[in-house]
């Protein structure tokens, strides 16, 4: 009888022969000159500079900058309306988040952009697509946010708010420069999450009907696509997108470090 | 509201703490059955019994971060329970120190001793600074000012959190098991700087299991169990001779 290690070691060894079986058949099977031309043409991905740079990426990132600097502004607030003692507050807040969590950012574009001038027709978004790209992202993010930053302000131990007004703060003062500011530390990681997230949500504004200039990566990538039929700019832009959330996860692994440091 | 008497309020004029027929409930469950004492300006008033007693509850009602129930408390003559008070304004004269410290972590020893100062007291910037430094000289930790609180020992905790109690100028000081929560090497820094304290006069109404404190430093001793105060008087009378049995019993449990 095999002993209990000499059969773990034995189903290891089968692990590992199936991966190399598995690498193996991809390697012979596949046509890799085939692959190349498709995926990665030097000659397309030369043609992507410097627009998918000075365009698509800086767009992205707009848009995503604004969008979560709103969202995180109104995640804020509904949290602490969700916190708040005045029934009317919570209820509200509750229900935005309910909807807003809800319903897919998409549907969210469409009510924005094409919605909002029906119903208002004499009144318009200020700043054009940018408004209604914060607006929709803002509202998106927000709704998530919000529930992410009031466990981060109920995470944070009770004693700090009693010793903040014994000391004769106020419930607001000792909110503001005593508990957000720690709450915001403990849900660091997830705020970042909810940061990716939105980047990828920002290719969403290709609903609006936008001219080259206000393209993003994903609608940047997909035009070109569709007049190469070669899928190089489809993965250029991938690209972009990891050079903007890598960076993002590793600033943020550094802050939270930081952070443990002087807890 | 209850009515009280005037005549016992009379001869309490000028103190610095004055319960009056407290009751506190959480939900159905009574933890404070009636209190009524007084904190003399300049004494050393020490607070002990069985946990569960009421006697943190009591020390938390004097600057309302728990609502009595019903009951009046005065802070030097101006009702904190009061409806219309300022409690911010009349919390600010009254110092409290916790059993778990509640430094903020997220800012260094020296903003946590001049936040308040200046959002709450509207000192400047370089006034806090002086006096955040001369309390921070007096409990011995002249050196830790830029240190943030996940670098102190407990007892050093504890003595930041006093001269932060201390830096906004208190009439009086509200400890909650100050030192609860430390290891037994490091209680003696913080008690001795209590003493100090109480030997500058300040109005002391201290929670505790430190019975050597409250003999050699208290002017009275308030022995509580089961919500009400069951015998009170000078500590070293009660302590070496308890009237009452449930002090007896109580007491010879933990001395």
């Amino acid at each position: 009888m095999a002993s209990p290690r000499q059969r773990a070691a034995r189903w290891r060894y089968v692990q590992y022969a199936v991966l190399v079986a598995v690498l193996l058949a991809i390697a012979f099977i596949a046509d890799w000159e085939q692959i190349q031309r498709a995926f990665w043409n030097w000659e397309l991905v030369k043609e992507q500079f410097p627009d998918v740079i000075t365009i698509a990426l800086k767009n992205t990132i707009i848009y995503t900058a604004c969008g979560f600097s709103f969202g995180l502004v109104l995640g804020l607030v509904l949290a602490l309306m969700r916190l708040s003692s005045v029934g009317p507050y919570r209820w509200i807040a509750t229900g935005i988040i309910e909807l807003f969590r809800g319903l897919p950012a998409l549907v969210v574009f469409i009510a924005l952009s094409v919605g909002f001038n029906l119903a208002f027709p004499r009144y318009e978004i200020p700043f054009g697509n940018l408004g209604v790209v914060t607006l929709a992202l803002g509202l998106v993010g927000g709704a998530y946010m919000a529930e992410t930053i009031r466990a981060g302000i109920q995470a944070v131990p009770k004693g700090q708010m009693e010793a903040a007004r014994s000391l004769g703060m106020s419930h607001s003062r000792a909110m503001i420069s005593v508990v957000v500011p720690q709450a915001f530390r403990i849900i660091l990681p997830p705020l970042t999450n909810e940061l990716i997230l939105l980047t990828k949500d920002s290719s969403l504004v290709y609903i609006l009907g936008l001219s080259l200039s206000g393209y993003e990566l994903t609608k940047f990538g997909r035009e070109g696509m569709n007049s190469s039929s070669n899928l190089t700019p489809i993965i250029v832009i991938g690209l972009c997108y990891l050079l903007i959330t890598v960076p993002l996860s590793i600033v943020v692994r550094r802050m939270e470090s930081r952070a443990e440091r002087a807890r | 509201m209850t009515t009280h008497p005037n005549d016992r309020s009379a001869d309490r004029a000028g103190a610095a703490i004055d319960v009056q027929d407290l009751h506190k409930y959480f939900g159905d469950n009574e933890v404070l059955k009636g209190i009524d004492f007084h904190v003399g300006q300049g004494q050393v008033v020490c607070v002990i019994g069985p946990s569960g007693s009421g006697k943190s509850t009591l020390l938390r009602c004097v600057n309302m971060l728990e609502t009595p129930t019903s009951g009046r408390i005065f802070v030097e003559g101006d009702e904190i329970t009061d409806p219309d008070a300022d409690v911010d304004k009349l919390r600010a004269r009254i110092g409290m120190v916790f059993q778990q410290f509640n430094l903020f972590p997220h800012m260094t020893v020296m903003r946590n001793l001049t936040i308040a100062q200046v959002k709450v007291k509207g000192r400047s910037k370089d006034e806090a600074v002086e006096v955040a430094r001369a309390n921070l000289a007096k409990v011995g930790l002249a050196e830790k000012e830029s240190a943030y609180p996940a670098h102190l020992s407990g007892g050093q905790s504890q003595r930041v959190a006093i001269a932060r109690a201390l830096s906004m100028s208190p009439d009086m000081m509200l400890f909650d098991e100050p030192t609860s929560a430390l290891d037994p090497e490091l209680v003696g820094d913080v008690l001795a700087v209590m003493k100090d304290l109480a030997s500058e006069g300040m109005t002391m109404m201290v929670v505790t299991h430190e019975m050597g404190f409250a003999r050699e430093v208290g002017d009275n001793l308030v022995f509580m169990d089961d919500g009400v105060i069951v015998e009170e008087g000078d500590p070293r009378e009660v302590l070496a001779d308890p009237r009452h049995e449930r002090t007896q019993s109580f007491l010879s449990k933990v001395l």
